[in-house]
This record gives structure tokens, sequence and C-alpha cells, in this order.
């Protein structure tokens, strides 16, 4: 059969989300930034709210995520997006505000401010991607670095005497009664993009229900800074990210569904 | 049984050739080892056994860059 017989208005089911630009993004190939970027998006899209979306980029590879999402954006500081987010949500309690903050970013420098949103319950969403490291800066440990992982800053692995132990913030976060909703998701299957996509939806949606905050950490790779194709990196992650990181709600509707 | 035809348009200058989609995709349709690249320098991804391809989305959605359309009509 000819392609050109398929490849027809009609016969669409699947093309990249209008609320992106058409910029090419300036992630290293194979990078998960770029798909939560499009589920964000698409998000945006399918609840038809691209003017009345605010995000606050962080600091970190996505420092430039308001060139990519065709929405009203702005940019924080190093680890202080979920305090400009609730600056920004209380003067426009109407918007839907989130944020997007690497682990460096949200983990490190801005463990405070996250904690303290989270723990009054601003009524945001906050993306949160766990590379595992620092990837712009070029691979340095985070907190979130697992024992025995190599970075640039712990080229014989993360030892625990003398870099202390990789820090599990979202199930922390999950115990503040601030928190509405509290999942971690990974992109790097079709069955996962699409767990991610529902967590995502869900977490922009409980805005409207002014119950609190609700937390979307993705897993991701690091390729670039993992010194790994994507495609071994990918593979790198389930086998070493996900037991200590396991994928899955952690809270919903404000009662904790895992320890 | 309708048997269900897929159609993946690429988008040549924006892949990344990073391979995700390849590995994902369970008819394995799609390639990049074609001696072409794109003005980037990627082994962009092509069909190379389009007649297998079954619509099912699957590249396209673990695609970070968005390069992927597909099409799909049942026969
Ligand atoms: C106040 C301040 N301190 C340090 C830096 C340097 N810096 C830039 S990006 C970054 C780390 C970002 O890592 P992460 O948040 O994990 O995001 P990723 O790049 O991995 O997506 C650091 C430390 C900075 N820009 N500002
Ligand atoms: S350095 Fe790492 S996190 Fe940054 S764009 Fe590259 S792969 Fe992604
Ligand atoms: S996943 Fe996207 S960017 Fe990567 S090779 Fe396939 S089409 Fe190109
Ligand atoms: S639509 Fe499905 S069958 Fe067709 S190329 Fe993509 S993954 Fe393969």
């Amino acid at each position: 059969m000819d392609l050109k017989e398929i490849i027809k208005p009609e016969n669409l089911v699947y093309k990249r989300t209008e609320c992106l630009t058409d910029k090419t993004l300036s992630y290293c190939p194979g990078c998960g930034h770029g798909t939560v970027h499009r589920l964000v998006m698409e998000t945006v899209d399918e609840l038809g709210i691209q003017s009345d979306v605010i995000g606050v980029a962080s600091v970190g590879c996505s420092v430039l995520a308001y060139d990519f999402m065709d929405i009203d954006m702005t940019q924080s500081p190093h680890g202080r997006a979920t305090a400009v987010a609730t600056g920004i949500k209380r003067c426009w309690p109407d918007k839907f505000v989130f944020t997007y903050q690497g682990d460096g970013d949200l983990a490190a420098i801005g463990t405070g401010e996250t904690i303290h949103a989270c723990n009054r319950g601003e009524n945001i969403t906050i993306i949160f991607i766990n590379n595992g490291i620092y990837g712009m800066t070029g691979g340095q440990m985070a907190p979130t670095t697992l024992l025995g992982m190599k970075s640039s800053t712990t080229p014989y692995g993360r030892e625990v005497e003398l870099m202390g132990n990789p820090i599990k913030i979202t199930e922390l976060v999950a115990q503040l009664a601030g928190t509405y909703f509290v999942s971690r998701q990974s992109v790097h299957t079709p069955g996962n993009v699409r767990k991610a996509k529902k967590a995502i939806k869900t977490a922009f949606e409980n805005q409207k229900l002014k119950k609190g905050l609700s937390l979307v950490e993705i897993v991701s790779n690091c390729n670039s800074g993992w010194k790994m194709t994507p495609v071994e990196s990918n593979k790198w992650m389930e086998e070493n990210m996900f037991p200590f990181y396991p994928l899955g709600d952690i809270k919903v509707e404000g009662q904790l569904v895992q320890k | 049984m309708a048997k269900l035809k897929g159609a993946v348009v690429v988008d040549v200058e924006r892949c990344k050739g990073c391979e995700l989609c390849i590995v994902t995709c369970p008819q394995k349709v799609l390639a990049n080892k074609a001696a072409k690249v794109n003005s980037k320098g990627y082994h962009y991804v092509y069909m190379e056994n389009p007649d297998d391809c079954t619509g099912c989305t699957n590249c396209a959605v673990v695609c970070p860059d968005g390069v992927l359309t597909v099409y799909r009509i049942k026969i």
C-alpha cells in the first residue's frame, strides 16, 4: 500500500502539540527533558489552559524552557522557583502555576524553598526532573546521586562516609500536610510516558481544587553526564535508579499510598 | 479481521538520531543507518520497513524532540 494513501489529515493519530514553540530543543539527543516538556505542553493543550497557565523555569539544562513552551513563563534564580511560583499564584489564584526544576535546583540549593512551599500547601504544581546529577554544569554529584554512582566530582563513586546519603526528597515532601498529590514516574518507554502524562495532568487539574501542592518527579536520564548512549542510559536507569527511586504514586488526594 | 496500517512522517531537521524510537518500535520499522545526515550532522530516522508499521504511535510517544507524526488506517 502506498504511504501517500495513509498520510492524510483524516488518518492522523499523533502529532507534536502546538503548545510547544517551533524552536529546536537545546537538550542533548535522547534527553528526557524534551519528553517531559512535551507532556507538560500536551497537558496544557488538552486542558485548554494555554492562556491561563504561568510557568517558572529554574536553573539547569532547562533554564531556557520558556523558549520552548508557548505560554507565559518566567525564570527564577537557582533553587527559588517555588518561591517565585508562590508569589505568582498568590497574585493570580485562578491561574495554573507550575515550576519545572532539576534535582540540583530543587533538592540542593532550593531544598528550603521546596520544603516550605510544600509544607505551606501552595496550590501549585512542581515538575521535578531527577537525573541524579548536575547536568548543565558538567555532571557533578547532586544530593540525589546514588551511592556508588560515578559523577565528575565522585569519579570513584559516591561514598557514604565522605559524601553522605542520597536524598529521597519526593518521599520527604509527601510526609508534609501541605502536599495533596505526589507521584514518581519516568518517560523512557511508551507505557511510562503515558503514565507520566496522566500524573502530570492530575497535578495540573488539582489546582482547581485548592487543596494543596502537587508534585510529579520524573526519574530521567542524563546520558551526556552519565557518559552513555541514550539507549544505554535508559537501561542503566532501569537497573540502578528505579530500585532506589521506585515509580508510582506516593500520595493521592492527600493520603499516603506508599510509606 | 481488520488490519491496521500506519505511516510515520519524520521532521528530518528536528531529529537528533538518539535511536530511542528505533529500539521502541515493536515492528522494527525504523532505522537511521543510511549515510545521509541532516544539516546538524545527525543520522536522522527513516522508515526502513514501511510495510510493517501499524501506526501504534509508540515511536512518537518516546521521541524527546517531537520529530514524528503518525497516521493510521484500518483496512
Ligand atoms: C546561585 C547559583 N549557583 C550555582 C549556579 C551554577 N549552576 C548552574 S546549573 C547548576 C546545576 C543544575 O543541575 P540540575 O538542577 O540537576 O539540572 P539539570 O541541568 O541536571 O537538568 C548549577 C549548580 C548558578 N547558576 N547559580
Ligand atoms: S546534560 Fe544531561 S540533562 Fe542536560 S540536556 Fe544533556 S542529557 Fe539532558
Ligand atoms: S527518538 Fe526522535 S530524535 Fe531520537 S532518533 Fe527517533 S525521531 Fe530522532
Ligand atoms: S507507529 Fe508503531 S509500528 Fe509504526 S514505526 Fe512507530 S512504533 Fe513502529
